[in-house]
C-alpha cells in the first residue's frame, strides 16, 4: 500500500479534471435513486396529510407522533403509547429475524454442499438455487399459496400419507408468513456463504483434525469464524429485505399478520392512505436497516482487522 | 521386514492407494524406526505427499496396513491418531493468536490450562518467538509462521512428527537456517520426524535415512551416504546429485563385481548391489567429482577423450568430456586442488576413475 502511493497520488493529480467529470453519472445515479427519493420521504414525514392522499405544506410532527401516541379520536386526550403500529413493527422484526435464522438453518449446509462439489458440478448447482428467481416474486407469493392451501398439493399428500386427518390451515398463519419469507429470500443467504466457503483454506479443517479437534469442535471454531463475513453479509441481505416485505405477509399471513412493508403499502395505496405517516413510517424502518448495516460495517471492520 | 513391532515408529506394510483408475501408491514397504529423522525424497507426483498424509489419516489406505509403535492405525480419523503435521503452507488458523494456534492441540486434548500455558510458553521459547505470543498469523513473516505451525505440531507432544515439504514456501537463506534449526529440535526433542521433499540437498543434509521415490514406488532406502555412493538403480543414481551413466556390457562377474565394457570397447571394474548376470547390459554411474582428467597418453584401454566444454563454477570447475567411445561425461575438479594442467575446449585428455567409484545399474 505504502510503496504504491506515491505512483497513485501522481496519477490523481494529472487526471483529476478528467476524472470528475468521469465520476459524474455515478454521482448522478446516487442522486436521482437515492438521495432525491429519500429526502422526498424525509420532508414529507414532517407535513400534514391531506385527506384523499397527498400533503399540505405546512409543517407537523403528527406522522410521527401517530406512531408512537394515542391521542383519542378527536387528539384531545392525554396522550398514552399507541401500540398498533409498534405491535407491528415488532412483529416485523420478529418475523425478519426468524426468516434469516431459518435461512441460515437450511442456507448454509446447502451453500457449504455445494462448495465441496467439484468445480465443474459447482456452477449446476448455483444455477438451480437461482433458476426461481426468473420469475416475478408475486407469481411466486402467490404459487406458494396455492401450494399450503386447504386442498392445495401439500395437505393432499399429507392425508393421503396418513400423516394428518384433516388438512393442516397453513394460509393466514405466521408460518405461511415464514414460508413465503424463506422462500423468497433463500439465495440470498446461499450466495454469500458459498462465495466465502468455496474461498475457505481446507488445510484448515485438516490441521485441526490432524489436533486433535473432532468434526463438530473443527466447524464451531474454525470453519465458522472463518466463513463469518459470509454468513453476516448473508443475513443482513435476508434480513433486510424481510423486514420491509409486504407480499409474503399481504398475500399468505392476511390482516392478522400485518407487517411494517404493509403497513407502509396501505399509506400510498388508493385515497385512503396517509402520506406523512407512511413516510415517517418509511423513515422509521429505513433508521433500523441503517442500524442494523453499521453494526455489519463493524463487524467487518472488525474482521479486517483480525484476519487476513 | 517386520513392520508392526513397537520398536518400529511407523511401519507401512504394502500400502497401495488409487484414486478411482489412477494408482498414486503401488505397494509401499517401509519401516521408520524411532527418533529418527526419516525423508520421503521424490518428484513432485512421486507419492510422497499421499504416503504421508496416509499416515496422518487425510487419505484412506485403500491396500495395506498403517502402523504406529505396532498399534494398526490406518482405520483411524486423523483426530484419533498421535501424530501431528506441519503443512507445507502452515495452514494457522487465522483468527487465533500465535499462543492460541499453539495450545489448540493440548485444549482439544483436555489438558489442564496451567499445564496448557506453561507447554505453550515453552514451545513459544523453543522456536524463538516469546514476543510474538499475542500477534495473528497475517503479522509474522513466512519464517515466522514456520515456527509457529512447528511450536503447534510438536506442542502436543506427538509420537511422530510428519512435515510436508515445509520448507518450500521460504527463501533459500531462510531455507538454509531452517534445516539446521529443523534437525536440532529433532534431536533434542528426540520426536521421530518424517519428513517430505522434493529437495534433495534437504533430504542429504537433514536425514537419518531417505527413501527415494518416484512413480508410486519406493525406489531405495538408506543413509544419505548409501543412496549416494550405492544407488540401487537408474533413477536413484539420476536424481540424487549429478552422475554419468554410460551404456556397457556385463563381463567376468565376480560375485557382486564384475568387468564392464563399453561400447567402444575400454573396460572398467565396477560393483553392483547384488551379482549381475554376465553378458548382460547395464549402465555405469560414475559421480562427476570422482573423474579426474590427466594428459592423454593415448595408451591401450585407457579412457580418454576431447574436452569440448568448460564451465567455471567459483568452488570447481566443470569439463564436459566426449569419450573415445562416444559417450559424453562431465568431470568436476576442486578449484583448491589445483590441477597442474588447465584444459580447454578441443584438448585431449585421459579420465581417471577414483577406486571404487563406478558402480553398475542393471535397472
Amino acid at each position: 500500500m505504502a510503496g504504491g502511493f506515491g505512483g497513485g497520488a501522481t496519477v490523481s493529480r494529472t487526471f483529476a479534471p478528467v476524472r470528475n467529470w468521469l465520476l459524474l453519472p455515478s454521482w448522478a445515479v446516487i442522486g436521482i435513486f437515492l438521495v432525491v427519493p429519500v429526502g422526498i420521504m424525509l420532508v414529507y414525514s414532517f407535513l400534514t396529510k391531506e385527506f384523499r392522499g397527498g400533503v399540505i405544506w405546512e409543517f407537523s410532527l403528527a406522522a410521527y407522533d401517530q406512531f408512537i401516541f394515542d391521542r383519542g379520536l378527536f387528539g384531545d386526550e392525554a396522550p398514552t403509547i399507541e401500540w398498533t403500529y409498534i405491535t407491528i413493527f415488532l412483529r416485523s422484526i420478529i418475523q425478519a429475524l426468524v426468516a434469516t435464522v431459518f435461512c441460515l438453518v437450511i442456507g448454509f449446509p446447502t451453500a457449504y454442499f455445494i462448495a465441496t462439489r467439484e468445480p465443474a458440478s459447482r456452477s449446476i448447482w448455483l444455477f438451480l438455487i437461482t433458476v426461481p428467481y426468473w420469475v416475478n416474486l408475486l407469481i411466486r407469493t402467490v404459487s406458494m399459496k396455492f401450494l399450503i392451501r386447504d386442498n392445495g398439493p401439500l395437505n393432499e399428500f399429507l392425508l393421503w400419507t396418513g400423516v394428518i386427518s384433516e388438512p393442516l390451515a397453513l394460509v393466514n398463519t405466521n408460518l405461511a408468513v415464514q414460508l413465503g419469507l424463506f422462500y423468497s429470500y433463500l439465495p440470498f443467504m446461499v450466495l454469500p456463504i458459498y462465495a466465502s466457503v468455496e474461498r475457505y483454506n481446507f488445510a484448515l479443517s485438516e490441521a485441526a483434525a490432524d489436533l486433535y479437534a473432532d468434526r463438530w469442535t473443527t466447524l464451531r471454531q474454525i470453519l465458522l469464524p472463518a466463513v463469518r463475513p459470509g454468513i453476516i453479509a448473508g443475513c443482513i441481505l435476508v434480513f433486510v429485505p424481510s423486514l420491509g416485505a409486504f407480499l409474503a405477509p399481504d398475500l399468505l399471513g392476511g390482516a392478522k399478520n400485518f407487517m411494517i412493508g404493509s403497513l407502509i403499502e396501505e399509506q400510498f395505496k388508493g385515497n385512503a392512505g396517509n402520506w406523512p405517516f407512511g413516510a415517517a413510517a418509511s423513515m422509521i424502518l429505513l433508521t433500523m436497516v441503517l442500524i442494523v448495516l453499521m453494526f455489519y460495517a463493524r463487524q467487518q471492520s472488525r474482521a479486517d482487522q483480525g484476519g487476513r | 521386514m517386520d513392520v508392526g513391532t513397537e520398536r518400529t515408529a511407523v511401519g507401512i506394510r504394502d500400502v497401495v492407494k488409487r484414486f478411482g483408475t489412477f494408482t498414486a501408491l503401488t505397494g509401499a514397504t517401509l519401516e521408520i524406526r524411532d527418533n529418527e529423522f526419516f525423508t520421503l525424497l521424490g518428484p513432485s507426483g512421486c507419492g510422497k505427499t499421499t504416503l504421508l498424509r496416509m499416515i496422518a489419516g487425510f487419505e484412506d489406505v485403500t491396500e495395506g496396513a498403517i502402523f504406529l509403535f505396532g498399534e494398526e492405525i490406518e482405520d483411524l480419523p486423523p483426530n484419533k491418531r498421535p501424530v501431528n503435521t506441519v503443512f507445507q503452507h502452515y495452514a494457522l488458523f487465522p483468527h487465533m493468536t500465535v499462543a492460541e494456534n499453539i495450545a489448540f492441540g493440548m485444549r482439544m486434548l483436555k489438558q489442564p490450562r496451567a499445564e496448557i500455558e506453561a507447554r505453550t510458553l515453552k514451545m513459544l521459547g523453543l522456536v524463538k518467538l516469546g514476543d510474538f505470543a499475542e500477534r495473528k498469523p497475517h503479522q509474522l513473516s513466512g519464517g515466522q509462521q514456520q515456527r509457529v505451525a512447528l511450536a503447534r505440531a510438536m506442542a502436543p507432544d506427538p509420537k511422530v512428527l510428519l512435515l510436508d515439504e515445509p520448507l518450500s514456501a521460504l527463501d533459500l537463506k531462510l531455507r538454509q537456517a531452517m534445516r539446521v534449526e529443523l534437525k536440532q529440535l529433532q534431536r533434542e526433542t528426540g520426536i521421530t520426524f518424517v519428513f517430505v521433499t522434493h529437495d534433495q540437498e534437504e533430504a542429504l543434509t537433514m536425514s537419518d535415512r531417505i527413501a527415494v521415490m518416484s512413480a508410486g514406488e519406493i525406489q531405495q532406502t538408506g543413509t544419505a551416504h548409501e543412496i549416494y555412493e550405492k544407488p540401487a538403480n537408474r533413477f536413484v543414481a539420476d536424481f540424487i546429485g549429478e552422475t554419468n551413466l554410460i551404456d556397457v556390457t556385463i563381463e567376468q562377474v565376480d560375485g557382486k563385481s564384475c568387468l564392464c565394457r563399453l561400447e567402444g570397447g575400454t573396460a572398467l571394474e565396477a560393483t553392483a548391489a547384488e551379482t549381475p548376470m554376465a553378458g548382460a547390459k547395464g549402465h555405469i554411474s560414475i559421480r562427476p567429482e570422482r573423474l579426474s582428467l590427466t594428459e592423454a597418453e593415448d595408451g591401450v584401454g585407457e579412457l580418454a577423450g576431447t574436452v569440448y566444454h568448460t564451465v567455471y563454477l567459483g568452488t570447481d570447475t566443470q569439463h564436459l568430456v566426449r569419450l573415445d567411445d562416444g559417450a559424453e561425461v562431465i568431470v568436476r575438479t576442486q578449484n583448491a586442488h589445483h590441477a597442474a594442467v588447465d584444459f580447454n575446449p578441443g584438448d585431449r585428455a585421459a579420465l581417471q576413475v577414483d577406486a571404487g567409484a563406478v558402480r553398475l545399474l542393471v535397472t
